[in-house]
């Protein structure tokens, strides 16, 4: 679905009177098998913004080539067009028009009839749990609906493929939750390929089959979730002793499930290890620790996370990646710059929603 | 949320689809863009009604104290002289303003929602320029109107064409709008932008008073201004002076700055990082 060789966006900016070139997106290829929904996961300013918009015709690449749904984004964009969805981080509706004259417009600037795209419309109002808001402004609507709504305009032409970028961003936890459903229900239902766009590690891993990790304009990874966790060596275990001064010895133990001793990381009274297989070696462990007589207040044992696999690849954490683009400034020219809602610029949540459909 | 309801892709797609890139789908997609256009200037009618009323104050408040010095501009009908005039101002001014709503909806991601659309890059102008030339139109109607009213002499052909050219100057004056919209993206960049501009088209076309009454020097200065040659054009037709070489000369003028100004904003239209 889609098929993109060495894309590369340069960006020339300006400090005082000199002159650099950016090089925003530097050398992408990038794989999306029909049927896919790939996370697309990079710190923000890492070109997940300008590699979508090559993809989708909207920037001209300086150097590569992409074929999307079958068709060149440079010399076909008009099949390209027709075949893809995209929902910008903006949205598409005007928060001062009325939502179902907004999808209506928007469909019949793809050569639909007026009655297919109203009747299409008012279906996937209802399928986006959006009911009785034809006729509402997006400016009085929640930002769950709003975003419901941008998916709606993004979806009116049957496309065969839709890009979301950022689709969660500034929305609280209920909403994303709900956002997720629809996503979800997006290839499910609709059999439509999907490559989104975050920042969120959660999002990524709850939503994707795929997901590609890229860092300052380059891919660095591109797996499962679950095998890219693999590649973080193993995981973590976290011992916290009633007695501080046992620590040494708890390393000790702690160490024979690991490479080494230099494994081991103690601090005050925790003592934790990175451990293969934790849930195999843990019993002997315990059992190891009770004969030595080290008594334990907890234990806590965290698979990985990408938050840990985007620090193996990268050698950063996501965070840190996040703050140098902010300390920056404009490096990340054209990226991400598009005006979003105050809300973005807030964290990432750290705990995964479970409410459904509570924005309403 | 229904699962059952859900359409076959190929179904929608095979009978519905008009196809594009042809003059009549070109026509289409604009006609679309000017009826939502049309849709959110008619919801916001406080600048449709301003609209209206500043031909009507311009003429009833400005057009007395012309009267008595109707004579000196070597004119003999006060109204036959100013409603030209007032007309390309409308033309100018009105349409300079048409970018500002542009930047509220590039904000808002309706640019690059239609951009990402099939839709002909100028059919998204366009639509817009209708939008602005019809509002256009229906100010040089109250005025034509009001000017008869208030006593102006002009051939029917005349103010014909006179609207016309005055049109194709406003559809320049709009569309400049929309590109200088698109490429600084800020209003506060482009109202001083905007400022620069006008003070002297307004100071130098003479639409207010002729350049004529001016000094040797200011008349050579404004030779250089392209919209005096258009507001001496408009005046020419509407006195029925249609042999006059002034009335060719704006004529050209304002099919050039047309031509120019659509093109430069399909351009931005087109750019890749609008």
């Amino acid at each position: 679905m889609i098929e993109a060789r060495g894309l590369v966006q340069t960006f020339q900016t300006r400090q005082g009177k000199q002159k650099t070139e950016v090089r925003a997106v530097d050398g992408v290829d990038l794989d999306v098998a029909e049927g896919e929904v790939v996370g697309f996961l990079g710190p923000n300013g890492a070109g997940k913004t300008t590699t979508l918009r090559m993809l989708t015709t909207l920037l001209r690449p300086t150097a590569g080539t992409a074929r999307v749904a079958g068709y060149d984004v440079v010399h076909e964009s008009v099949q390209v067009r027709r075949s893809i969805g995209y929902v910008s981080q903006a949205g598409g509706a005007f928060s001062g028009a009325r939502a179902g004259d907004e999808v209506v417009d928007h469909g019949m600037l793809y050569g639909l009839q007026r009655p297919v795209v109203e009747a299409r419309g008012k279906e996937l109002f209802e399928q986006m749990d959006l009911p009785g808001l034809w006729t509402r402004m997006p400016k009085n609507m929640s930002g769950g609906q709003k975003r419901r709504l941008d998916i709606v305009m993004g979806l009116i032409h049957e496309p065969q493929l839709v890009f979301l970028d950022e689709p969660t961003t500034g929305l609280d936890p209920q909403a994303r939750a709900n956002l997720w459903e629809h996503i979800r229900g997006l290839r499910d239902r609709l059999g439509v390929t999907v490559l989104l766009t975050t920042h969120y590690l959660d999002e990524a891993d709850a939503l994707s089959d795929r997901i590609v990790i890229i860092d300052r304009g380059r891919i660095v990874a591109s797996d499962t979730a679950d095998n890219l966790k693999a590649q973080v060596a193993g995981d973590l275990v976290d011992l916290e002793l009633v007695d501080a001064t046992l620590a040494s010895r708890a390393a000790e133990r702690l160490a024979t499930l690991t490479a080494g001793r230099d494994e081991v990381e103690v601090d005050g009274r925790h003592v934790r290890a990175r451990v293969p297989r934790a849930g195999r070696s843990l019993q002997g462990l315990l059992r190891d620790l009770d004969a030595a007589g080290i008594g334990l207040e907890s234990i806590g044992v965290l698979r990985p996370t990408l938050d840990d696999v985007f620090l193996t690849l990268t050698g950063r954490s996501l965070r840190d990646a996040e703050a140098a683009t902010e300390a920056t400034g404009g490096a990340d020219q054209g990226d991400d710059l598009q005006p979003v809602s105050a809300g973005a610029t807030t964290g990432a949540p750290t705990t995964t929603p479970t409410t459904r459909g509570a924005d309403r | 949320m229904t699962s059952t309801t859900t359409p076959t892709r190929a179904s929608a797609a095979a009978g519905a689809l008009v196809p594009g890139g042809t003059p009549s789908s070109f026509f289409r997609e604009s006609f679309i863009v000017f009826r939502r256009q049309l849709r959110m200037n008619l919801r916001n009618p406080a600048w449709v009604i301003i609209g209206m009323l500043q031909p009507i104050l311009y003429l009833l408040l400005f057009g007395p104290l012309l009267e008595p010095l109707i004579g000196q501009f070597g004119a003999t009908n006060a109204y036959t002289f100013f409603v030209p005039g007032m007309l390309v101002q409308l033309g100018v001014f009105g349409a300079f303003f048409a970018g500002f709503s542009l930047i509220g909806e590039w904000r808002e991601g309706v640019i690059e929602a239609e951009r990402v659309t099939p839709a002909s890059r100028t059919a998204l102008l366009v639509g817009r320029l209708y939008r602005d030339l019809l509002q256009l139109f229906v100010q040089a109607l109250i005025l034509v109107g009001l000017g008869y009213a208030l006593g102006m002499v002009a051939s029917g052909t005349g103010i014909v064409l006179g609207v016309v050219i005055t049109l194709l100057l406003g559809g320049a004056c709009a569309a400049a709008s929309n590109a200088l919209a698109l490429t600084t993206k800020s209003e506060d960049v482009m109202a001083p932008v905007i400022n620069m501009v006008m003070m002297p088209v307004l100071l130098l076309s003479g639409i207010l008073l002729p350049m004529t009454i001016g000094p040797e020097w200011l008349q050579r200065a404004s030779d250089f201004m392209p919209i005096r040659h258009v507001v001496d054009a408009v005046r020419a037709s509407f006195a029925g002076d249609f042999a006059s070489s002034g009335l060719v000369w704006g004529a050209a003028w304002s099919v050039v700055m047309f031509v120019l100004a659509v093109w430069w904003g399909t351009a931005t239209f087109r750019r890749e990082n609008a």
